[in-house]
């Protein structure tokens, strides 16, 4: 074996740096977490961003204006809305208008990615990139598969390019064409700057051919980075960096060029004509004005509604005293329509709302498994590791995946034979879908029946370092964080609900997206039994005394899981409970099961198929029954319609209808003067909606370059990631399944608290800066002392008066007339 | 029960479902696919009903002389259906799996773009199905192959906005097309062989098929080889394997119908269906095994190395198909249709269920994973091991095989002859074709010499015509006009064959002149509303504006290919009759005619129509994805 050393040059490793930067990161599909897809130039002002991406990558940011204007000719978008946007952006209304609603621009872009590279085939009549990409994506799957392929790549263990140089070494046949590139990429003789100069030619050219090469398949090359930061982001870690990757592109690339022209061979460089620099500043264009102005008011369109009704204050709900009972869900905005329901079968009962991991930060090891798996928000690094014992299994093999089937005389007895059990099972399943072994299920996540270890026995460490459990004092640390930063800090109802949620799918690539986004795409069952085990520990409420939390012991905290897909609640540790808490507990889950069926019934009305109109616990049914469906493409709608995000007490919000668009985080302002909790919150809800929301605002505006297209045609690589057919490259991004019901407003998020606290707490850390200060998320302070809404513009707050005089009143929105798949206005509940 | 009249049922039904999907506007997406499933139930109805009713599948064979289409004195174009074991078997599976598949589809493609496309190319390539099953005789199921063949184009084109689907639907289309060559040589052989349109029926007649064959054992074995490349390109055995992935391009559903049941299976339904024939030749049985045990072998060890599922499911597919042509060659029909059976249903549902796979592996990975997993190839020595690896990783070279072997010869001609501009064409091939036909009015005046040498000057130019159309990378007219020249050319080198026969060459070229007229319309009008979108060069997606005029343009393509919508499809078969069985040259010049034309015509219905749309004003896939 050659072992060459590979000093990559100063240079070189400064332009691999910059080149991950603004490459996609979006991790192997077992992990799904949300991101910004423009997370490179989020240090800039969003709308110049947004134009500079299109330029430069030649991504769409924004709606074309023929969509825009439609919407206002449908009235989505306001009339006084959009002047009083244009006023301020665009100058004199009747100028703005024609601008807006009749002149005509010239929509194509003269796109620079790309523009060096492509002239490989006009001036060199060669297609590099048919030559390279089926051997490189090849090479590359075959190297990160995790268990797709039986032959396994050969000397995996090492890195991509060590593996890759070993094999065409080892092998009499090989993956170049030219024995002279073949030599040298066998003893590595040049580095990656001497391959730029031979391909590219000049210096100067390095960067942006590197750049063009690049993305022309973003998609691996960002997987590349991903594995290559987070190599556990894979169960059988691969060693792959962009370094090899671009290695071995460039090889495979002077191979066609060698073999093409021989000894005529010539760098790029030599005939290409000059290009434009691809950083080079971007003008902004009088078009690109015009789009962000209507941008701008298709969402105040619906974010000056949600003002309007969150500053309404005669319509607020008077704060009960003593609940029947509280239940602590997470921010997700699919749980803000449950919470509304139950809330309107039980009004006594008090709801709120904190991230869904519920301050476990901890790895999650289920019984019988290899791996343990972080179960709380990307960013936190844990060090407690909760382990499951006494559990059952809960994986079964699925005879019909067995991999004699893909053998020659196994494939012959198996097809003859397993072949009529296929038949059977796929008439079944696409007549009469039931549940089977390909499923996902959030239930499965961990067996209620099993026990975890949450109590630390000292010394009790796992293999690698993790802390298995934790100490009382460790756990009231998190239970008073929490409860403190939601505001529940007295008058506890005798059953306090802690609810984690998951989704249940078959047949669905992204299933991993499906889950709680605190939880790092994991269901939040272990997270909520975890908290409500430190919450009802004898000790913790001893320490919780001491610093003035004083819990009752006839307060019990229950653990319970909403699948957001079947609408359906599992509750945990119920044996625990006294008789009268069972008792108690039954009556309430008799009106949860009418809430979760009217939930089901709102969730329809998006549901083309499914007939809204029929009774509820009928839709409830056919609902559910989209979990369980081979055909079904969207069994639910996630993030779908996403917008808000409040932060406050539930009596802030309670009295609006905000279909399934508002993340909300319980808060009080009053407990918090100095906003201590509110830069917590913020901390930790800014990058988690900011990114959700971002990946799906970008991702609807150009599905084909930002979102991965539709995702019937999908083909899974490596357990990866997914392409488009056999020879594609991988699609990062979210499918047109997921966004099609998408309207693409950025996040609002409404703190409810002095404008001053606001700002100082979003001043005092960059990152919040970044995301407020340049515009990717909206801000505004509702000011508690006198219902004023303050808007954030950059700089500091300024007063809003919302343009919407009164909103339209109802009951439940199950009794509206017309049932629509649209977007609803924000009405108030009566 | 009377088993005749159930044959029109089973062609006739799929037929009324696609015309039926064909008027029903999109928007009504619920009726659209009540059409489909509706059809395909019927069908399924029908077949289970009755083999309930014979209670075995020991089924008589039928011979059903449909109608004559075409007839004059000499010659007729005669549609026969044929029904037997094979074909209940065929049927049945057919019926259930398209029964399967509209109903999965009906959900899975709800609210997707092109819809209604997918139905009705489904219905269509189902149509293609049970005509080519049905057949009774090799016209018939030319029919049924060409159905197959287009539906299979435009499926894999299905997301026709995107460049790789579209490349590949191309490249599967030639490699059909090579393998339809195949089958036009083989009629014309047959004819000459039986001297009449010979009926599957006849071929179980081994006494008559012995002594056919023993006065003309090389007409016999060319016969054989002729069926044996269709029947391996459509099942993509050894060398065409590689195409089989690449098709895997449409919804999931749509491959898993066509590409992992039933039109890869379709070549060992020729196989079988013609066994007959060929069971005597011992070395053809033999060419037939070993064709199956080397694809066998080739695609086991690529389907090993495959980490996308889909093309893992190919490979496993096209190696038990190896296996099903060692059954037929063996005669084990019964095995061989037993296996047809299992193989399509496992690989219907396991790419039905591919999406589901992720989390399935990654959850067994999870519980079992093993950090040194073997699969035994490391047992091997490691020079052969790699060397395996790497081969298998690259499919053995078959893509490049077949384009240097089957391809760029052609493509090498044709650029020789880039001399051949529409001026040359208009000032000069004319003219002359014009003066032969003044000859051929004349004939007395020829002396015998030249009537025999001017026909195969007449198709050798056909040749050029075609061979330059095929290469031809600008002029999109240049491309049209060439198919047509070439047309031109075979009708008037057969008609200096014998005695004149207008109506003949009328029939045959009414079509072309027809379906001619309406694409230069269309080309003429795309070239007004897109200057810059009107060459060969690159793909410009003109459908995503055009899509009424892309397809007024694909009828008149397929017209002018000799698709069966026009009379040029049965003139073709006419004029072939004519050929002598002395003329080889003749024949061969057509049938590379036929190939590269049609080729030559699907891409520029391709370049101009299908792809990225070439504007930046809305979003767009990259090329790579």
């Amino acid at each position: 074996m050659v072992m060459t050393a590979h000093v990559v040059s100063h240079e070189d490793e400064e332009l691999l740096h910059r080149l991950k930067h603004y490459l996609p990161s979006q991790a192997p599909l077992k992990d799904f977490i949300h991101h910004n897809p423009l997370h490179a130039s989020q240090a800039r002002p969003f709308h110049l961003a947004c134009a500079e991406s299109e330029a430069r990558f030649g991504y769409h940011t924004r709606l074309l204006l023929g969509e825009y204007r439609q919407l206002y000719r449908d009235g989505v978008i306001r009339r006084d809305i959009l002047q009083s946007i244009a006023s301020k952006r665009l100058g004199n209304w009747i100028h703005a208008e024609h601008m807006l609603t009749q002149k005509d621009y010239n929509a194509n872009r003269h796109v620079r990615i790309g523009a060096l590279r492509d002239q490989w085939k006009s001036c060199f009549r060669i297609n590099l990139d048919k030559e390279v990409h089926p051997v490189l994506f090849r090479l590359l799957a075959s190297y990160t598969d995790q268990g797709i392929a039986i032959w396994q790549f050969p000397h995996v263990h090492s890195g991509f390019l060590t593996a890759v140089r070993t094999l065409e070494q080892e092998s009499k046949v090989s993956l170049f064409r030219s024995e002279f590139v073949r030599d040298q990429f066998i003893r590595g003789t040049w580095s990656l700057g001497e391959l730029l100069r031979q391909i590219a030619g000049d210096q100067a050219l390095h960067e942006r051919y590197l750049f063009d090469q690049q993305f022309a398949h973003p998609g691996w090359s960002g997987m590349a980075c991903i594995i290559e930061r987070q190599p556990d982001s894979l169960l059988d870690s691969r060693r792959l960096s962009l370094y090899d990757l671009v290695m071995v592109e460039l090889y495979l690339e002077l191979d066609a060029l060698d073999s093409r022209f021989g000894a005529h061979r010539r760098a790029l460089g030599e005939l290409a004509s000059q290009v434009e620099e691809l950083f080079a500043p971007v003008t902004v264009s009088e078009s690109d004005e015009v789009l962000a102005t209507w941008q701008e008011a298709l969402e105040w369109s619906y974010y000056d509604q949600v003002i309007c009704g969150l500053t309404a204050q005669e319509h607020r709900c008077v704060a009960t005293s003593g609940a029947s009972f509280q239940a602590i869900f997470c921010i997700d905005d699919r749980e803000c329509s449950i919470r509304r329901h139950i809330e309107k079968h039980i009004p006594d009962c008090q709801t709120y709302g904190t991230p869904g991991f519920f301050q476990g930060d901890f790895y999650f090891r289920p019984e019988h498994s290899k791996f343990h798996t972080k179960v709380c928000p990307a960013p936190v690094t844990p060090r407690h590791l909760i382990e499951e014992q006494e559990a059952s299994h809960r994986h079964a093999q699925d005879r019909l995946e067995t991999r004699h089937g893909h053998g020659l005389l196994g494939g012959w007895l198996v097809s003859q034979t397993m072949g009529f059990m296929a038949a059977t099972r796929l008439i079944i399943q696409v007549l009469f879908p039931r549940e089977n072994k390909l499923m996902v299920t959030s239930s499965a996540h961990m067996d209620p029946a099993g026990r975890l270890t949450i109590e630390h026995e000292h010394g009790a460490f796992s293999s690698e370092g993790l802390q298995i459990g934790y100490t009382p004092e460790e756990m009231a640390l998190r239970a008073e964080e929490l409860l403190r930063s939601i505001g529940l800090v007295k008058a506890f109802a005798p059953l306090i609900y802690v609810m984690g949620h998951g989704a249940s799918s078959i047949n669905n690539t992204y299933y991993a997206g499906y889950d709680c986004g605190a939880c790092s795409g994991r269901p939040g069952s272990v997270n909520a039994r975890v908290f409500a085990h430190m919450a009802n520990h004898p000790e913790v409420r001893q320490i919780l005394m001491t610093r003035g939390i004083y819990i009752n012991d006839k307060t019990r905290f229950v653990a319970g899981l909403h699948d957001t897909t079947v609408d359906s609640f599992q509750f945990y540790d119920l044996d625990q409970l006294t008789e009268t808490q069972r008792q108690l507990h039954g009556t309430y889950q008799a009106s949860m099961d009418l809430a979760l069926s009217d939930n089901a019934k709102e969730r329809s009305r998006r549901f083309l198929l499914v007939r809204s109109s029929s009774p509820s616990r009928h839709v409830h049914r056919k609902v559910s029954r989209r979990a369980i469906s081979l055909f079904e493409p969207r069994p639910e709608l996630n993030h779908a319609t996403n917008a808000l995000c409040i932060v406050g007490s539930r009596t802030f919000s309670r009295h609006l209808y905000l279909d399934r668009r508002a993340f909300l985080n319980s808060y009080h302002y009053g407990m918090d003067p100095d906003g201590k909790h509110l830069a917590a919150i913020l901390g930790a809800v800014t990058p988690v909606c900011g990114g959700i929301n971002l990946e799906y605002f970008f991702s609807r505006m150009d599905n084909a370059r930002l979102g991965s297209g539709s995702k019937l045609p999908h083909n899974v690589v490596g357990l990866v990631g997914v392409a488009n057919g056999t020879d594609g490259d991988l699609r990062p991004g979210l499918p047109s399944q997921m966004i099609e019901m998408h309207t693409p407003l950025r996040l609002l998020v409404v703190v409810e608290h002095a404008p001053e606290v606001v700002l100082q707490v979003i001043s005092r850390t960059d990152r919040l800066m970044e995301w407020y200060g340049n515009g990717w998320i909206n801000l505004v302070a509702v000011d508690p002392k006198n219902h004023s809404a303050w808007r954030y513009n950059g700089e500091q707050f300024e007063e809003y008066t919302p343009l919407t005089q009164c909103l339209p009143v109802i009951r439940d929105v199950l009794d509206l007339d017309e049932f629509t798949e649209q977007d609803l206005p924000v009405y108030i509940l009566k | 029960m009377d088993l005749q009249s159930l044959i029109p049922f089973f062609i006739l039904a799929p037929v009324i479902g696609f015309l039926c999907s064909l008027i029903i506007p999109a928007r009504f997406e619920t009726a659209i696919s009540h059409v489909a499933f509706a059809t395909a139930s019927l069908n399924l109805a029908g077949i289970v009903f009755f083999l309930a009713y014979r209670n075995s599948l020991q089924v008589p064979a039928v011979n059903l002389e449909e109608f004559a289409l075409y007839q004059t004195d000499g010659y007729a174009f005669v549609l026969d259906f044929y029904f037997d074991r094979t074909g209940a078997v065929f049927l049945f599976t057919g019926a259930l799996l398209t029964f399967v598949i509209t109903r999965f589809s009906k959900y899975y493609m709800h609210r997707e773009p092109g819809y209604k496309r997918f139905f009705n190319t489904v219905l269509f390539f189902y149509s293609g199905f049970n005509f080519t099953i049905l057949a009774g005789n090799f016209e018939t199921l030319f029919i049924g192959w060409e159905i197959l063949g287009i539906s299979s184009f435009l499926l894999i084109a299905f997301y026709r906005d995107r460049y790789l689907p579209v490349r590949n639907a191309v490249r599967v289309f030639s490699i059909y097309r090579i393998g339809d060559v195949g089958l036009f040589l083989a009629m014309w052989a047959s004819h000459h062989l039986w001297h009449e349109n010979i009926t599957f029926s006849k071929l179980n007649q081994s006494q008559l098929v012995h002594e056919h064959l023993l006065a003309h054992t090389e007409t016999g074995i060319f016969i054989s080889l002729m069926i044996l490349i269709p029947a391996m390109a459509k099942s993509a055995q050894f060398p065409f394997s590689s195409w089989l992935p690449r098709a895997m391009e449409g919804p999931t559903p749509s491959s898993a119908i066509f590409y992992g049941s039933l039109s890869v299976h379709v070549g060992a339904f020729l196989l079988i269906r013609t066994f007959p024939f060929w069971s005597e030749q011992t070395s053809v049985r033999f060419l037939i095994g070993f064709i199956g045990l080397l694809t066998a072998f080739i695609s086991f060890t690529i389907a090993r190395v495959q980490s996308s599922i889909k093309s893992k499911i190919a490979y496993s597919s096209i190696s038990q198909i190896g296996l099903i042509f060692i059954e037929i060659a063996a005669g084990w029909h019964g095995l061989a249709l037993l296996h047809f059976m299992g193989n399509a249903f496992l690989r219907t549902y396991q790419l039905l269920v591919s999406p589901s796979l992720v989390s399935y592996l990654i959850r067994d990975q999870f519980y079992h994973f093993n950090p040194h997993r073997t699969s035994g190839e490391e047992r091997m020595p490691v020079g052969f091991g790699s060397s395996l690896y790497v081969l298998s990783l690259r499919e053995w070279n078959l893509d490049g095989i077949m384009n240097r072997y089957a391809f760029r010869p052609f493509k090498y001609l044709g650029h020789e002859l880039d001399f051949l501009g529409m001026r040359l064409l208009l000032l000069v091939v004319l003219p002359l074709y014009f003066l032969l036909v003044l000859l051929l009015l004349n004939r007395s005046l020829l002396p015998e010499l030249m009537a025999e040498v001017i026909p195969i000057a007449a198709s050798a130019a056909g040749l050029l015509m075609v061979l330059k159309a095929f290469s031809e990378r600008r002029s999109p007219f240049l491309a049209w006009s060439l198919v047509i020249m070439n047309h031109l050319w075979m009708a008037l080198s057969v008609s200096f064959n014998e005695h004149f026969d207008a109506d003949h060459t009328v029939l045959y070229l009414s079509g072309v002149a027809i379906s001619g007229a309406t694409g230069y319309v269309t080309l003429f009008w795309i070239r007004r509303k897109e200057p810059d979108a009107f060459n060969l060069n690159a793909y410009y997606g003109l459908s995503y504006a055009y899509p009424l005029q892309a397809f007024v343009f694909l009828l008149s393509a397929l017209g002018v290919m000799g698709f069966p919508i026009t009379s040029t499809f049965i003139g073709e078969d006419v004029i072939f009759s004519h050929v002598h069985e002395t003329q080889y040259f003749l024949p061969f010049a057509n049938a590379l005619g036929f190939v590269l034309s049609g080729i030559a015509l699907i891409r520029v219905y391709a370049r101009l129509f299908l792809g990225p749309h070439y504007k930046t004003d809305h979003p767009s896939s990259l090329r790579a994805s």
